[in-house]
């Protein structure tokens, strides 16, 4: 079957207008324009499409919250992409980078906005500049401006670059970035909807969510659905790193397993045996490489039946060989590192399980230790103002869930019993120490 | 000054938000460019130009990482080490890199060429080792790919150097 997002697998040039308009382009929107802007919501709810950004909610829905007001609104794209494991978003801007246009533009048009900012993330900055190249094409076809496509809306299209920061993916934190003020989460209600950007209504979408909607448009809602399952419909990119023979980018229909996205990646690498699975980077519990998760349908439902989470679908494969408090450790860096500060349990928390991992990684922690980070942990839970204090903490408690043995293994004296994997001929010392 | 030399850029960058605050970003990254970091005079100019308190422009720079509060080498040499990255040899590589140019993580080689730097997931995990040299993208990495390109961009530094440049 071919690409219905990762177009360029199959023709090659798609990103630049010239190519993109021979096979297709701007359809959707042009069909989108000849239906009313309720309409189009209709359909893309109907389509059951949902966001690609992390969190799976209703695309549909969410544009159906913007209220038909007078004045500016806004749609926010959000090519922020910094999850660990995460790529995906930057093959569509580098060589799906009109189709990606052409959905942000209709979700423009569903709600009547009148600009678009593609926040894009600082380190893609040739990205950046290439998107605003395709950008001047689309206008110059008339598909940006004033009157567009002959209508009474007008709308214009805007790249905006962040500068390093993990939080600016969140979205308020990133309305926020895009005002320049401090990129850290807003307080809800009220929401992006009625209140986002500039005070305006805002509809923020992920880059990979807004690229399923041109095809939508073209092959209806019905043709949408038939593709994955029924709660998660439509085609998904999977982004696989780590311990993989063949990493990069796949795109398959919802609902396939675990293991047929592995075989598809070439299997573990070396013929290594798999131990552990990361289904959306560092941000989803880690879960035991068994038989049972190997064979369940990557979907947003069943993947949260195991304790998980789909979320961007970033899927990073540890080997046998891997340690679990290593790779803990080096996950709550990153939390550590990317928190904004801006409540005490996240802010604190990240800094006291860095504290215990690093001691417990360097054999200089007891038993204590490891309930403590435990209970660090199952503290920080709920508590905080953005997802980033939640997200936390899955790394610990997941690995403590599977792997407790190999915590303790290191707070022991060693023992010729001990589980903890020897430690490769010369140690390396970690980024930072 | 910024506002004469980059006249026609900034007038493009406060054309595209409703607010002058918003151009605090983007003017930040020509002071950068400017000054080869965000430099005092930068954030006073910044601030003066999006008409808003200077501290409050440094806020906003100390804020993200790309923004450089200290002047780096020539070649501002970021590796990536995150999990995914390091899982295939990332740590490794960025130890060796450093052994190589004999400089701690951080630090500047003394003749202000390289600086190296580890830091979060680039999205290139795909593409591991790699690393970001002066916001390009250099991939698929090992030591004997990158003592090259250490040669290569000591020569154009020479050259660069004997052609007058900075
Ligand atoms: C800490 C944090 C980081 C996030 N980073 C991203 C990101 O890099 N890209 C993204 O699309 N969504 C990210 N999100 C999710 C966004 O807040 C938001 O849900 C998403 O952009 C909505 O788009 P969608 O409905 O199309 O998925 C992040 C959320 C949190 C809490
Ligand atoms: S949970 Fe963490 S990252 Fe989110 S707002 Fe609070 S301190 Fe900032
Ligand atoms: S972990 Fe290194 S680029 Fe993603």
């Amino acid at each position: 079957m071919p690409n219905i997002i990762l177009r360029d697998q199959d023709i090659p040039g798609i990103g630049t207008y010239e190519v993109y308009v021979q096979h297709g382009g701007y359809e959707g929107l042009r069909k989108a324009l000849s239906l009313s802007p309720k309409e189009v919501i209709a359909i893309v709810k109907e389509s059951n499409l949902r966001g690609r950004g992390g969190a799976g909610f209703s695309t549909g829905m969410k544009w159906s919250f913007v209220p038909d007001v007078d004045g500016p609104k806004y749609v926010v794209v959000n090519a922020d992409e910094s999850e660990p494991g995460t790529f995906k978003d930057r093959q569509i801007l580098e060589k799906n980078t009109q189709q990606l246009i052409e959905g942000a533009l209709i979700c423009a048009y569903a709600i009547q906005a009148t600009a678009i900012y593609i926040y894009v993330r600082g380190e893609f900055w040739d990205i950046g500049f290439q998107l605003e190249r395709e950008i001047e094409k689309a206008r110059a076809a008339g598909w940006i401006g004033q009157h567009i496509g002959g209508s009474n809306w007008s709308c214009e299209v805007y790249v905006h670059w962040g500068a390093g920061a993990y939080i600016c993916g969140e979205e308020s934190a990133m309305l926020n970035s895009i005002e320049g003020k401090l990129g850290q989460p807003r307080v809800r209600p009220p929401f992006p909807a009625v209140s986002g950007l500039y005070g305006r209504p805002t509809v923020i979408n992920n880059v990979e969510t807004l690229a399923n909607v041109p095809p939508i448009l073209v092959n209806g809602a019905a043709w949408y659905k038939s593709i994955g399952t029924e709660k998660s419909p439509g085609p998904k990119i999977f982004c696989m790193s780590g311990h993989i023979a063949k990493p990069g980018n796949y795109e398959l229909p919802l609902g396939k397993t675990f293991r047929e996205l592995i075989e598809r990646a070439g299997g573990v690498r070396d013929g290594k045996r798999l131990k552990a699975i990361l289904p959306s980077g560092a941000s989803g519990p880690l879960l035991p490489g068994t038989d049972k998760v190997l064979d369940t349908p990557l979907t947003y439902e069943d993947v949260a039946a195991l304790g998980s989470t789909l979320g961007s679908a970033s899927v990073i494969i540890l080997d046998e060989d891997t340690d679990m408090v290593w790779a803990a450790y080096k996950m709550i860096k990153f939390f550590r590192h990317e928190s904004c500060g801006k409540c005490t349990p996240c802010r604190e928390g990240t800094y006291w399980l860095e504290q215990r991992l690093k001691a417990i990684y360097e054999r200089k922690a007891t038993r204590a230790d490891v309930e403590l980070i435990e209970s660090v942990a199952k503290q920080m839970q709920g508590k905080s103002l953005c997802a980033l204090g939640d997200f936390a903490t899955s790394p610990v408690l997941s690995a403590l869930k599977y792997w407790r043995d190999e915590f303790y293994a290191y707070v022991e004296p060693a023992k010729p019993a001990a589980k903890a994997p020897a430690r490769k001929a010369a140690p390396v010392a970690m980024a930072g120490d | 000054m910024l506002k004469d030399i980059y006249a026609e850029q900034i007038a493009k960058i406060f054309a595209k938000y409703p607010d002058k605050r918003s151009a605090i970003m983007p003017l930040l990254y020509l002071a950068q460019e400017h000054y080869g970091y965000v430099s005092p005079e930068g954030i006073d100019e910044v601030a003066e130009l999006c008409e808003i308190d200077p501290t409050q422009v440094k806020s906003i720079a100390g804020f993200y990482t790309m923004y450089r509060e200290t002047p780096k080498g020539k070649y501002w040499l970021q590796v990536c080490t995150d999990l995914p990255c390091a899982l295939v040899g990332a740590d490794k590589f960025h130890h060796d890199l450093l052994d190589y140019l004999g400089i701690e993580e951080g630090g500047t080689t003394p003749d202000g060429l390289f600086t190296v730097e580890h830091v979060m997931c680039l999205a290139a995990c795909d593409r591991a080792p790699m690393l970001q040299c002066n916001f390009r993208y250099v991939e698929n990495l090992d030591m004997e790919k990158m003592k090259a390109l250490i040669e290569q961009w000591r020569a154009e530094a020479a050259q660069s150097q004997a052609d007058g440049g900075a």
